[in-house]
C-alpha cells in the first residue's frame, strides 16, 4: 500500500484523530443551534452505531439515519415476487445473504427455503450465472437488489450470460439521487446536511447530488467508512453551513469522483433503465429504480416467470416507513426491543443487521 | 449491502484476475474497472472491482485531517 493511503487509513482509525475531530466538530457546533445530520448508507448506520461515535458530538448535533438500506427500503410486493417465483416447478433463486430473511407480507425467502423452495445465497451475481451455466435443467433467477454500487456488478452478470437461455434477474435497484430529491422535497423535511455513501457514490460520483445541494440548499459530503471518516465528513458539513454554502464536498476522495465511474455506468446504463419505482417509507418516485431493458427481455425474469403478488396488507405496529426517512427514531417505536428484536424481527428495519433498528438495538440501547 | 473491501491486485487476466488483502485472495472480475493494474489497490464489492484508489486523493484528505490535529494541538495547548 503506497504510504499516503496506509498512513491515512491508520489515522482514521486512531484514537488522537477522533479526539481532534471531536473538538473542531464542538467548536463549530457551538454558533450553529440544533443540527441535524442524515446517513444515507447501512454501512454507515452500522459504524456510526458500532463506534459509539454520536457519544463523542455535541449534544446539539443529532444524527438520524435514512433510506440507506436497501433491503429496507424495497417493498413487501417486490419481496413476495422473489418468494413467488422461488417457488415455481425447476427454479433456483439466487439472492444475496441480506435477503433472505426480509420479510414480505407473509414468510421469506429463508421460509420458503425451508419449505422445499431452490434459495441458495451467492456472494457475486456471476456465482448465479456459473450455477446456470453448470445446471442447464434448472431455471436460475438473480434476486438484484441493492443501489447503484450493486447495480453495474448485475449488469456486468447478464453480459455474461449471453446465449445462456436458463439465466434472468428479477431487478428490483434502487436508485439514490431520486430518493434523495422526494424526500428533501417532503413538508416535514428538517434535515441540515447529509453525509452521502461512499461506495454509490464511488459508482455515480458526487456530481449526481448536485441537485439536492444547489437546488435544495442541503450541504452534501460524501464520506468514507472508519469512524474518521464520518466525523471529519461532519465536520466538512458544519464548516459549509457555517459559511452559508451548500455544496457537494468529497470526504473519501481516494475512491471518489465527481464523475463516477463512466465504465459501470455506461454498462449498468446498456442493460437497466430507470423505472418508476416503490420505496418502503417515501412510496412511489418517478425513475427511481432501475428495469431491465426491452432488448435484455430474454434475461427478464418478470417476463420468462410472471408470477402474481397480492398488494401487500403491511404490518400493524411496525413503523420501518417512518424510521427509513428519519422521521422517527428506531427507540420511538412502541414495539422496539419489546415484541420486535434482531432474534424476533417484526419489519425489514429490524431483520437486516443494516437497519436502523437493528443498528440501535445491538449497539445504542 | 454496500460494503466494498479494499483489496491489491496480485494477478490480472484481461478481465478477471486475483486481489488480496490480509492474506485472504480471492477471484474478481474487472469488467467495470479495466484499466487496473498488479499492484493497484481497488474496491471489490459483490466479485467486481469497482474502483481503483487513488494515493495522491487520500494525500489531500491526510493533509486536511493534519491540519485539524494540529489546530486541535495548539488550542489545547493554550487552554
Ligand atoms: S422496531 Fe421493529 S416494528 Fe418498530 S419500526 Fe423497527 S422494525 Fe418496525
Amino acid at each position: 500500500m503506497t504510504d499516503e493511503r496506509a498512513a491515512l487509513a491508520a489515522l482514521l482509525r486512531s484514537a488522537d484523530a477522533a479526539s481532534a475531530l471531536a473538538r473542531a466538530i464542538r467548536d463549530l457546533a457551538e454558533g450553529l443551534g440544533t443540527v441535524r445530520l442524515m446517513e444515507v448508507c447501512g454501512t454507515h448506520t452500522v459504524a456510526i452505531r458500532r463506534s459509539g461515535l454520536p457519544s463523542l458530538l455535541p449534544e446539539s448535533i443529532e444524527l438520524l439515519s435514512g433510506p440507506g438500506c436497501p433491503v429496507c427500503v424495497t417493498p413487501d410486493e417486490d419481496i413476495d415476487r422473489a418468494i413467488a417465483m422461488a417457488g415455481l416447478d425447476g427454479v433456483c433463486l439466487c439472492t444475496f445473504g441480506d435477503m433472505l430473511r426480509v420479510p414480505g407480507s407473509s414468510g421469506s425467502l429463508e421460509r420458503a427455503r425451508a419449505s422445499g423452495a431452490d434459495v441458495r445465497v451467492v456472494y457475486s451475481p456471476l456465482d448465479a450465472v456459473a450455477l446456470a451455466r453448470r445446471s442447464p435443467e434448472r431455471q436460475v433467477i438473480f434476486a438484484g437488489v441493492g443501489f447503484e454500487t450493486t447495480a453495474p456488478t448485475v449488469a456486468a452478470a447478464v453480459r455474461s450470460a449471453a446465449g445462456l437461455t436458463n439465466f434472468s434477474v428479477l431487478a428490483a435497484h434502487k436508485l439514490v439521487p431520486p430518493a434523495l430529491e422526494a424526500l428533501v422535497a417532503r413538508e416535514d423535511f428538517s434535515v441540515h446536511g447529509f453525509l452521502m455513501p461512499g461506495h454509490v457514490s464511488t459508482i455515480i460520483g458526487s456530481d449526481a447530488y448536485s441537485p439536492v445541494a444547489r437546488q435544495h440548499g442541503v450541504p452534501c459530503v460524501v464520506a468514507g467508512f472508519e469512524p474518521g471518516d464520518i466525523l471529519l465528513a461532519i465536520w466538512m458539513l458544519l464548516r459549509q453551513m457555517r459559511d452559508g454554502r451548500a455544496e457537494v464536498e468529497v470526504e473519501y476522495r481516494s475512491a471518489v469522483r465527481p464523475e463516477g465511474n463512466l465504465r459501470a455506468l455506461e454498462l449498468m446504463g446498456s442493460v437497466y433503465e430507470p423505472v418508476d419505482s416503490t420505496w418502503r417509507g417515501l412510496g412511489a418516485i418517478p425513475a427511481s429504480g432501475l428495469g431491465l431493458r426491452a432488448s435484455q427481455a430474454a434475461f427478464d425474469a418478470r417476463l420468462r416467470h410472471p408470477v402474481e403478488v397480492a398488494p401487500s396488507k403491511g404490518r400493524p405496529g411496525c413503523r420501518c416507513g417512518e424510521v427509513l426517512v428519519g422521521a422517527l427514531r428506531p427507540d420511538g417505536c412502541a414495539l422496539f426491543g419489546r415484541s420486535c428484536t434482531p432474534a424476533t424481527p417484526i419489519g425489514p428495519c429490524m431483520v437486516s443487521s443494516e437497519g436502523s433498528c437493528a443498528a440501535y438495538y445491538r449497539y445504542s440501547r | 449491502m454496500c460494503l466494498a473491501i479494499p483489496m491489491r491486485v496480485i494477478e490480472k487476466q484481461g478481465e478477471i484476475g486475483k486481489v488480496e488483502q490480509g492474506g485472504v485472495v480471492r477471484e474478481v472480475s474487472f469488467a467495470l474497472m479495466p484499466d487496473v493494474a498488479c499492484g493497484d489497490h481497488v474496491l471489490v464489492h459483490a466479485g467486481f472491482a469497482i474502483e481503483r484508489l487513488e494515493a495522491a486523493e487520500a494525500a489531500e484528505t491526510l493533509a486536511l485531517l493534519r491540519e485539524l490535529m494540529a489546530a486541535g494541538e495548539q488550542e489545547a495547548g493554550g487552554d
